[in-house]
C-alpha cells in the first residue's frame, strides 16, 4: 500500500479558537480554505441568509411584553403598543430605509390616541424594533428591558416612562418620530442587528435625547451587540444606565456625549498572552 | 440645461447633478434617491451628452454651491491650474481616450493629480467599462508609508481586522496571532472596537502596541474609534499611529458623523507631533464607502458615486496613509447585488487612484444583500490586476463583531499567488526573519508553530470554549 502524504496543513495554534469564535487556525490546503472550513462556512452563511427574511412573531413579542409590565407595574402603568413603519413588507424594508423609519398612517393615528399621558413630559420612551434580525429582538429584548427596569428602579433619579412601543419593519430614526408624539425627554430604540454568520441574534441600542424630525447619527449613541454570547443584558443596562444619567445631566445625547463609564474587566480569557 | 439630439429625439437634463445621476450604471442607492436614468436608453444618453462636456465645466460649475458647502470649497480652492493643463482643452469623452492612451504613463498620472478634480474622476469614471477602470488604476503608483511603506509596484498589503464582540483581549491577541503567522497585517493591525469609548479605546492600542514591540513587527496600529476619541487617546499618552475617520463627500455627511475638516487638520497634527513613523509620516487612515452621504440626507441631489469620490477630495488633504472603501457594508438599498458591489469598488478603487489615494478595498457584502462568496473571489480578483494597495484580512471571511463578510487571510495568499504579489518590503523580511513563511517572497507559510512563538502559545492554558 501506498503512503499517501496529508494534503491539508493543520494549524497548531488551532486550540487557540477556544479563546474567540472568530473562525481562527482552520489550516489550509496550499493556501485555500480545506473542504471541511469552506462547507461550514457556506452553511453558516445559508442560515443567516434564511434569518433575515424571519418574520417577528409579533403575538409572541406583544405577550412578552404584556408580562413585563405586570412584573414591572411601578414604571409600566400602560399597555404596550404595537406598531407599523410604512415599509409594507421585507423587501420593501430592505429597499427602502426611509419607508422604515416612519410610522404608518393608522400607526400615527393609533400612538396619539394611546400613548398620549398627559400634558407634562415624560423621561424616557422605550422602542423596540425588529430591524434587520427579528430573531436578535425576539431572544434578547425582554431580558434587556428586564435588566434595565430593574436598574431604573432600584436608581436614585426617578425615571417614568412612555408606553412601551414595537415597532415592525422599523428602523431607528422610526423612534424619533415617536418619542416626540409621546412626548419623552430621551428615546431608547432596541433593534436586531444585521445577522452575522456567527451572531444572527444580535440586539442593537440607540439612545437620542430630545428626539424629534431631521435628527442624524451624530445624535445618537450606540451600544451593540447586547446577546448571551456577546454583551450581557445586565452589564448592557449599566452601560445605558450611566449614558441616560449622564444625557439627562447634560440635555444632550451623541458625539458630545462620551461613554465614560469605568469599565470593569470582564476578560474572558487571560490577558494578552502574546507578551513574553 | 444640457440638451443631446439622437435621431429625431431630443433629451435635457435640468443640471449637472441631474446628468451626472443619470449617466450613472445602474444602482439601487440612486433609485431610492429618485436620482436613477428613467430608461435604460436614457442612461446611454446621459453617458453620450456626459462626454461632450469639456472638463473645465466642473471648475466653474459646483454641483453642491461653494458657499454651502466646505467639501465644494476645498475641492476648487485647492485646484492646481498648472497640473491640470495637460488634460485642460479634452471633453470628459476625450480624457477616457487620454487616460487609456500610452500618452498617460505612470509618470504623467502623477503630474495630472492635483489638476484633476473628484467629479472629473467621477465623470469619466461614468463612461468606462469595467476594464477601463482596471487598466487605468493600474497606471497609477500611490505609495504611502508609517512603519512599513505601501503601494509599491507588485506588492498588495493587508489590513490585519482581529476584531472581537466584547473586545476580548485574549480572543483579540489570538486572532492576531492567527492572521501574523498567515502572513498578515503589514499595512495596519486595525480593531474596529465593540463600543466607541476612549478607555477602551487606549485599552486596545496598548494591546496592539505591546505586540508590536515584543514581536518587532514592522506595521502600524489603529483603533477605529471617532476623531475627537483618538484625540482624547493622545492626550492621555496613548500609542496612538493612526487616527481614523470614516469620511463622506459633502460637509453635512461630515457633521453628521461628527467632525469637520478642522477637526482632520487638528487630529492629524496631534499624530505628527508623536513622531511615531520610521519609514514615512501618512499618519491618516479614512474609510468611505458610496451611499453614505445619502444615509446622512446630505447628498443634495449628487449621485452616490460621485459623492463618494468627493469624499476622496477630504482623503487627499490630510495625506492618509490608507484609504478604504468599504464597498459592501452598507447593504442593499444601496448596492444591491454581486454585480453592484463589483462595479462600485471599480469605480471608487480607480477614481481614489487617478487622484492620488492609497486605496485600499473592503471587499465585502452583508447578509442581507443579494452577493455570496464567489462575487467577493471576482472582485477580489479584479482589483489585484487593478493594483489595489491592501485589502482587509480576517480570520476565516467571518467578522464576528461587524456582522459582515469580509476578505480573509487565505483570500489574500490565494491573491498573492495567483497574481505574484508580495507584502510591504519590511513586512516581508520580518515574515522571513521570524521563520514564519519559508521562502522570501511571503507565499509559503511554515508548516508548523514559527519557534517565536511557541513559548507564548505553550504559556495559554487548555480554553473555556470547545474547538
Amino acid at each position: 500500500m501506498t503512503e499517501h502524504q496529508p494534503v491539508v496543513t493543520e494549524n497548531p495554534w488551532r486550540r487557540l479558537s477556544a479563546w474567540t469564535d472568530a473562525r481562527i487556525g482552520l489550516g489550509r490546503a496550499g493556501v485555500s480554505l480545506p473542504t471541511r472550513e469552506m462547507l461550514a462556512f457556506q452553511l453558516a452563511h445559508a442560515q443567516a441568509r434564511d434569518a433575515v427574511h424571519l418574520a417577528l412573531d409579533t403575538e409572541r413579542l406583544m405577550a412578552d411584553l404584556s408580562d413585563l409590565s405586570g412584573r414591572k407595574p411601578v414604571l409600566l402603568k400602560h399597555a404596550p403598543i404595537h406598531l407599523q413603519s410604512q415599509a409594507v413588507d421585507r423587501l420593501t424594508y430592505l429597499q427602502r430605509p426611509d419607508l422604515g423609519r416612519r410610522l404608518s398612517q393608522p400607526s400615527c393615528d393609533a400612538l396619539d390616541r394611546l400613548g398620549h399621558t398627559g400634558e407634562s413630559p415624560v423621561d424616557l420612551s422605550l422602542v423596540i424594533a425588529d430591524g434587520l434580525s427579528s430573531y436578535g429582538v425576539q431572544q434578547n429584548a425582554v431580558a434587556f428591558l428586564d435588566a434595565l427596569l430593574t436598574d431604573l428602579e432600584s436608581d436614585d433619579q426617578s425615571w417614568e416612562l412612555a408606553p412601551l412601543v414595537a415597532v415592525s419593519q422599523g428602523r431607528v430614526a422610526v423612534g424619533d418620530d415617536i418619542g416626540q408624539r409621546l412626548n419623552a425627554r430621551c428615546v431608547i430604540v432596541l433593534i436586531g442587528e444585521r445577522p452575522g454568520l456567527s451572531s444572527p441574534d444580535s440586539l442593537g441600542l440607540y439612545l437620542t435625547w430630545a428626539p424629534g424630525s431631521g435628527l442624524t447619527d451624530a445624535s445618537r449613541n450606540c451600544i451593540s451587540n447586547i446577546r448571551p454570547a456577546g454583551l450581557s443584558a445586565e452589564e448592557a443596562s449599566r452601560r445605558l444606565m450611566y449614558l441616560l444619567r449622564e444625557a439627562r445631566q447634560k440635555k444632550l445625547s451623541g458625539v458630545s456625549l462620551k461613554d465614560r463609564s469605568e469599565e470593569p474587566v470582564i476578560d474572558q480569557g487571560i490577558g494578552n498572552f502574546l507578551l513574553r | 440645461m444640457y440638451r443631446y439630439s439622437l435621431g429625431d429625439r431630443r433629451w435635457q437634463f435640468a443640471t449637472l447633478a441631474e446628468l451626472m445621476a443619470k449617466a450613472t450604471p445602474a444602482r439601487s442607492g440612486d433609485r431610492l434617491a429618485g436620482l436613477i436614468a428613467h430608461t435604460a436608453e436614457e442612461r446611454v444618453v446621459a453617458q453620450m451628452a456626459l462626454a461632450d462636456l469639456p472638463l473645465k465645466t466642473f471648475l466653474t460649475e459646483a454641483l453642491i454651491p461653494y458657499e454651502q458647502d466646505e467639501v465644494t470649497r476645498l475641492i476648487l480652492d485647492d485646484h492646481d491650474p498648472v497640473a491640470f493643463e495637460p488634460v485642460s482643452h479634452l471633453t470628459v469623452g476625450d480624457f477616457r481616450n487620454w487616460l487609456l492612451s500610452d500618452l498617460a504613463t505612470p509618470e504623467m498620472l502623477v503630474r495630472v493629480r492635483a489638476g484633476i478634480t473628484p467629479e472629473m474622476a467621477a465623470a469619466v469614471s461614468k463612461i468606462m467599462r469595467n476594464q477601463d477602470l482596471i487598466l487605468v488604476a493600474a497606471k497609477c503608483r500611490v505609495q504611502t508609508a508609517f512603519r512599513s511603506t505601501i503601494g509599491l509596484p507588485g506588492r498588495m498589503s493587508t489590513r490585519l481586522q482581529p476584531n472581537h464582540p466584547t473586545d476580548d483581549i485574549t480572543g483579540i491577541a489570538a486572532s492576531i496571532l492567527d492572521g501574523l503567522l498567515y502572513g498578515s497585517g503589514d499595512a495596519v493591525i486595525g480593531i474596529n472596537p465593540a463600543t466607541d469609548n476612549v478607555a477602551q479605546s487606549v485599552r486596545l492600542l496598548q494591546l496592539m502596541d505591546e505586540v508590536m514591540h515584543t514581536y518587532d513587527i514592522p506595521t502600524q496600529s489603529c483603533v477605529l474609534t471617532h476623531v475627537t476619541n483618538t484625540l482624547e487617546a493622545i492626550e492621555q499618552n496613548a500609542p496612538v499611529d493612526l487616527v481614523f475617520q470614516s469620511i463622506g463627500g459633502t460637509e453635512a455627511t461630515n457633521r453628521s458623523f461628527g467632525f469637520d475638516l478642522a477637526t482632520l487638520a487638528e487630529a492629524r497634527d496631534a499624530a505628527l507631533s508623536l513622531k511615531r513613523g520610521t519609514a514615512g509620516n501618512n499618519v491618516m487612515y479614512f474609510e468611505t464607502g458610496q451611499g453614505s452621504a445619502l444615509s446622512a440626507d446630505a447628498h443634495h441631489g449628487v449621485d452616490q458615486q460621485t459623492c463618494e469620490a468627493r469624499a476622496y477630495a477630504v482623503a487627499r488633504k490630510f495625506e492618509p496613509l490608507l484609504v478604504n472603501t468599504v464597498v459592501g457594508f452598507i447593504g442593499p438599498e444601496y448596492l444591491f447585488d454581486g454585480k453592484e458591489i463589483t462595479r462600485a469598488g471599480l469605480e471608487d478603487h480607480f477614481c481614489g487612484k487617478l487622484l492620488g489615494l492609497p486605496m485600499g478595498c473592503d471587499i465585502c457584502y452583508t447578509n442581507h444583500a443579494e452577493a455570496d462568496q464567489n462575487d467577493m473571489d471576482n472582485l477580489l480578483t479584479l482589483l489585484g490586476v487593478a493594483g489595489c494597495n491592501f485589502i482587509m484580512g480576517i480570520p476565516g471571511s467571518d467578522d464576528i463583531m461587524l456582522n459582515y463578510q469580509t476578505t480573509s487571510f487565505h483570500d489574500a495568499l490565494y491573491l498573492r499567488r495567483v497574481l505574484n504579489k508580495r507584502p510591504a518590503p519590511e513586512f516581508e523580511q520580518w515574515l522571513t526573519k521570524m521563520q514564519i513563511f519559508r521562502d522570501t517572497e511571503g507565499k509559503v507559510p511554515a508548516e508548523g508553530l514559527p519557534e517565536a512563538f511557541r513559548e507564548s502559545l505553550a504559556r495559554l492554558p487548555e480554553g473555556p470554549g470547545h474547538d
